[in-house]
């Protein structure tokens, strides 16, 4: 069964679309590296990755970035995370619904810097979301943050 | 004398303190939002709560110890994880005319506002994210709001937005943007939001 549906946009006059009949990107992705600065790497299964900008992210990726290195990555709940120099940041874990908000995200930052802007999983369930360092876990409850691990 | 021994038994512990192992240290920001926010720092099963814009938490061998820090000192230390941060999603939201497939005229100029954002942005991805008012039950506003989203992406698909850069998502009647009883018709709720990211 094939439904059709049009829509008026301004520009494009009528389109008309079998918009069921549309396949969706696939949603392994947890996220992706938007912003990428000096050296970055990705490490995935065994293999490191070059951490360039449009790289999509998976869960368990470990991001690294060398003394002149920083990147940025936006998770599909719209959670920002960047990480300065010298830094190792772990993806844990992360499972989102995009329909009901629910899920979970586990990120660990080993050393480095970090700032976090929280997204809808944590909007939905503050517990749900956690940034661990080597001593400490860090809940998260609508927030903004800076984490530092020195060695 | 004593005093002095004392003093050098106190230099003495701040240095071992000051040198052993990793310092990890926690600075919650002001949320432009202008929301409540707190980072709670959980450690060997006790909580220290951080609720006020540039509350620090430190946490060294010697424990953890609250401190004060600045819009200065965050930035000397973490400006650049803050410069790599990327940019927050921009978020438009697109109206139906009643009983029509067409847009508002607003709406329509809010789309060409979209490409905009889109053409901005480097690594541009786009979620369609439809929305349903409250008469029905969840299953059937789940489905209509993802049909909403996907007449969107398609025409989004067909002005040239890559297919690749589009996803599609139905929230149903959960997230109204004006809050009503259930089984209430409100044209400002059947509404479909664009996330530029």
């Amino acid at each position: 069964m094939t439904k059709t549906f049009s829509l008026r946009l301004g520009r494009g006059g009528l389109v008309v679309a079998a918009a069921l009949c549309v396949a969706l990107p696939a949603q392994a992705d947890v996220g992706q590296i938007k912003v990428a600065t000096g050296q970055v790497f990705v490490d995935r299964k065994g293999q490191s990755l070059p951490g360039r900008v449009g790289l999509p992210l998976e869960a368990d990726d470990v991001l690294r970035t060398g003394a002149d290195g920083s990147v940025g990555i936006t998770m599909r709940d719209n959670s920002l995370l960047s990480a300065g120099p010298n830094s190792i940041l772990s993806l844990e874990h992360f499972e989102f619904d995009p329909t009901t908000s629910e899920g979970r995200f586990d990120a660990r930052l080993q050393r480095g810097t970090l700032a976090v802007v929280s997204g809808r999983i944590a909007k939905k369930a503050p517990q749900a979301m956690t940034v661990r360092t080597p001593s400490a876990v860090l809940g998260v409850r609508g927030t903004e943050f800076v984490v530092s691990v020195d060695e | 004398m004593n005093k002095l021994v004392a003093r050098a038994a106190l230099l003495t512990a701040l240095l071992v303190v000051g040198c052993a192992g990793p310092t990890e240290t926690v600075v919650l920001l002001p949320n432009p939002g202008g929301q409540d926010t707190a980072v709670t720092v959980t450690r060997d099963g006790r909580q220290v709560v951080l609720a006020q814009p540039y509350a620090g938490a430190r946490l060294g061998r010697g424990g953890a110890e609250a401190f004060a820090s600045s819009a200065g000192q965050v930035q000397a230390r973490y400006g650049t994880a803050l410069a790599a941060q990327p940019l927050p999603p921009a978020q438009f939201t697109l109206f139906f005319i009643e009983n029509k497939d067409e847009l508002t005229d607003e709406s329509k100029r809010i789309v060409d506002s979209v490409f905009a954002e889109i053409a901005r942005r480097p690594i541009p991805d786009v979620i369609v994210i439809g929305h349903t008012d409250t008469v029905g039950n969840d299953a059937a506003n789940d489905a209509l709001s993802r049909q909403r989203a996907d007449v969107v992406r398609a025409a989004f698909v067909a002005r040239g937005l890559a297919a690749d850069k589009v996803v599609t998502v139905g929230r149903g009647k959960r997230e109204p943007a004006v809050a009503t009883g259930d089984g209430v018709a409100e044209a400002r709720n059947r509404r479909v939001e664009i996330l530029v990211r």
